[in-house]
């Protein structure tokens, strides 16, 4: 039954907690140093900006302008209990759950990526109920992104409606328009206590400029409780008053800066790399023949062996960096 | 074990082209020039490109990444509707919850998309293979795919295989006209709804009334009888049955140029 907003009825809501109240989330919000400072410091340093059980953001989708040094930064300090959140998951996820850090990811769409078919390690580690996958659709999760943004407990959307997805979110309600009278599907905000996002370039203050798609991560960045971001290259301020227009995401929803060329490898960050396709092939193929000992085998080798990113990337060769980044820096010469 | 095969009725198909081909080259021809399509990664990226080669040079393309007015180069094909390659060339880059409101503000004429598993009220499963409370198989689940089939007419491309056209989804992950008749609409879903399945052995429509799949052409060189084999629930057939042109040289020339390594089309 909906929900009609003219005789609500409190057994139809859902249960309490689900989204902070107002106050609770200005207060949180109210308690940060948002000041002008520089904010420059280590992957290692940052991982102190992630708790165990948090809410985790994290921004680009799919291959694309994925934070992979920050995940792998925080498998390394071996996090636990996070819940994941993002528009769609690739071998982020795999890691995720192989790693042991994150038991519950919420998306809309998760394996490796539509050229290798289903990703054993999500089906591993959901079908034995080690982890939990919540699948919404993908403007759902946009729209409870965009909600948490605007300071908003819900937004209304269209879609979902009449299909077992909804069917397997209670956190979801219908209501009936008080306007229109018609149906609609309430998704509830996410604020999460902490997003993790990748960059082209940003200055020491976190003004950060995105090139390319921007997926849902200004809505992240703005919705979170903490911000995170990586970046290809950290720029002056005055480079970043050249182009205001090309500034995505304020200095002050941002609380750490961290310089990683990089940082998406193996995945691509536009007009810089594209995804580094054999170490994606020889991985698929290394946790989908095996998703607990060839994921253990994959983290000793490439995340617990390097002593830091950069030796990560030398693991993975510069012949593929090399590939990668030329890809990327003539994607328009086409 | 025979009786239950998928493929106990062989097709005679011209062993030159590909399933996968037949399926880019009739399902791009449900494409009209001037309209805008989303198009899915896969099959349904690859027959935009080949529509918007050929016949409709007016074809708007957008992909969930967030990209209006893609022009896919040949040979440079994305590995998913998320990459930097989508945006090549394109009119627009924006938010990819942007790029969905697209859908639900209406200004998109045609969802494209793949299928791993539909029913006769087209119906589409992503997500789950058996009870959804104990999976037999998770699968990576609805991306947009909810979204585009919630709010647009929608045309899918699929495999015609007896385990994949099935009388009732497990799992109802984007839905079609759900119940038949109005329940679609009654649902809260008051646009779009499955307009054509384009598959390697025929093409569909549903039926205005009862919102069940109907053969409206048969592929060259398929019987009635070899579709209702591959279904697994009784086919309508449209009193003007039509049997469908063979892929002409131009369009398998063309999209074995958009797709020399058959990243899409193995």
């Amino acid at each position: 039954m909906p929900l009609d907003v003219a005789s609500p009825s409190a057994d139809r809501y859902p249960p309490p907690g689900l989204v902070p109240s107002y106050a609770h989330l200005r207060s949180q919000l109210a308690s940060r140093d948002r000041s002008l400072r520089r904010k420059v410091m280590s992957l290692e340093e940052a991982t102190a900006f992630v708790n165990d059980g948090d809410t985790v953001g994290i921004g680009g989708s799919t291959m694309s302008r994925t934070p992979m040094g920050m995940i792998w930064a925080l498998i390394r300090a071996r996090k636990t209990r996070l819940s994941c959140v993002r528009s769609i998951m690739s071998s982020d996820g795999d890691l995720l759950f192989g790693s042991g850090i994150c038991d519950r990811i919420t998306t809309s769409w998760f394996s490796q990526g539509i050229l290798w078919g289903v990703s054993k390690v999500m089906r591993h580690y959901v079908e034995t109920g080690a982890a939990a996958y919540d699948e919404w659709s993908h403007m759902a999760i946009g729209m409870r992104f965009r909600a948490g943004a605007m300071g908003l407990p819900f937004m209304p959307i269209r879609s979902m409606m009449g299909s077992d997805v909804v069917r397997q979110r209670p956190e979801a309600v219908e209501m009936i328009c008080p306007y229109t009278r018609e149906k609609l599907l309430l998704v509830p905000g996410l604020n999460p206590d902490v997003a993790l996002i990748h960059v082209q370039r940003c200055d020491e203050f976190g003004n950060a400029q995105i090139d390319g798609l921007p997926f849902m991560d200004i809505d992240l960045a703005m919705a979170a409780n903490r911000v995170i971001l990586t970046t290809e290259r950290i720029v002056s301020n005055d480079q970043i008053r050249r182009a205001p227009d090309h500034t995505k995401i304020p200095f002050f929803a941002v609380d750490a800066v961290i310089e990683l060329p990089y940082g998406c490898a193996p995945h691509e960050c536009s007009g810089v790399y594209e995804p580094m396709m054999r170490h994606m092939e020889a991985y698929v193929a290394q946790v989908n023949a095996n998703p607990v000992d060839g994921m253990h085998d994959y983290l000793d080798t490439f995340v617990f062996g390097p002593s830091s990113w950069t030796e990560f990337l030398e693991r993975i060769g510069v012949e593929e960096l090399v590939r990668a980044s030329r890809a990327g820096r003539s994607m328009d010469d086409a | 074990m025979r009786s239950e095969s998928v493929s106990e009725v062989p097709v005679q198909r011209d062993p030159a082209i590909t399933a996968s081909e037949l399926l880019a080259i009739l399902s791009a021809r449900q494409l009209r020039d001037g309209q805008v399509v989303f198009a899915g990664v896969g099959i349904p990226l690859l027959a935009a490109t080949l529509a918007q080669r050929l016949r409709c040079p007016g074809l708007t393309i957008l992909f969930e990444g967030g990209v209006i007015g893609a022009f896919i180069e040949p040979g440079r094909l994305p590995p998913s509707t998320n990459d930097q390659r989508c945006t090549v060339r394109a009119n627009m880059v924006l938010g990819s919850a942007e790029v969905l409101l697209l859908l639900q503000r209406g200004y998109v004429d045609i969802g494209f998309m793949g299928g791993a598993q539909i029913d006769q009220f087209g119906n589409l499963n992503s997500s789950f293979i058996g009870d959804p409370a104990r999976p037999k198989t998770r699968l990576p689940g609805t991306g947009g795919g909810n979204d585009i089939s919630s709010l647009t007419a929608m045309i899918v491309a699929m495999k015609h295989e007896k385990r994949r056209f099935v009388e009732n989804v497990d799992f109802i992950t984007s839905p079609g006209w759900l119940r038949g008749q109005r329940s679609r609409c009654e649902s809260g879903l008051g646009a779009g709804g499955m307009f054509r399945v384009v598959t390697d052995l025929a093409v569909f429509d549903f039926d205005d009334d009862t919102r069940r799949m109907r053969a409206i052409a048969l592929n060259p060189g398929v019987s009635c009888e070899q579709v209702q084999a591959n279904t697994g629930f009784p086919l309508a057939f449209a009193p003007d049955l039509q049997v469908t042109e063979p892929p002409s040289t131009d369009e398998l020339a063309m999209l074995r140029h958009l797709d020399p390594d058959r990243r899409y089309t193995a």
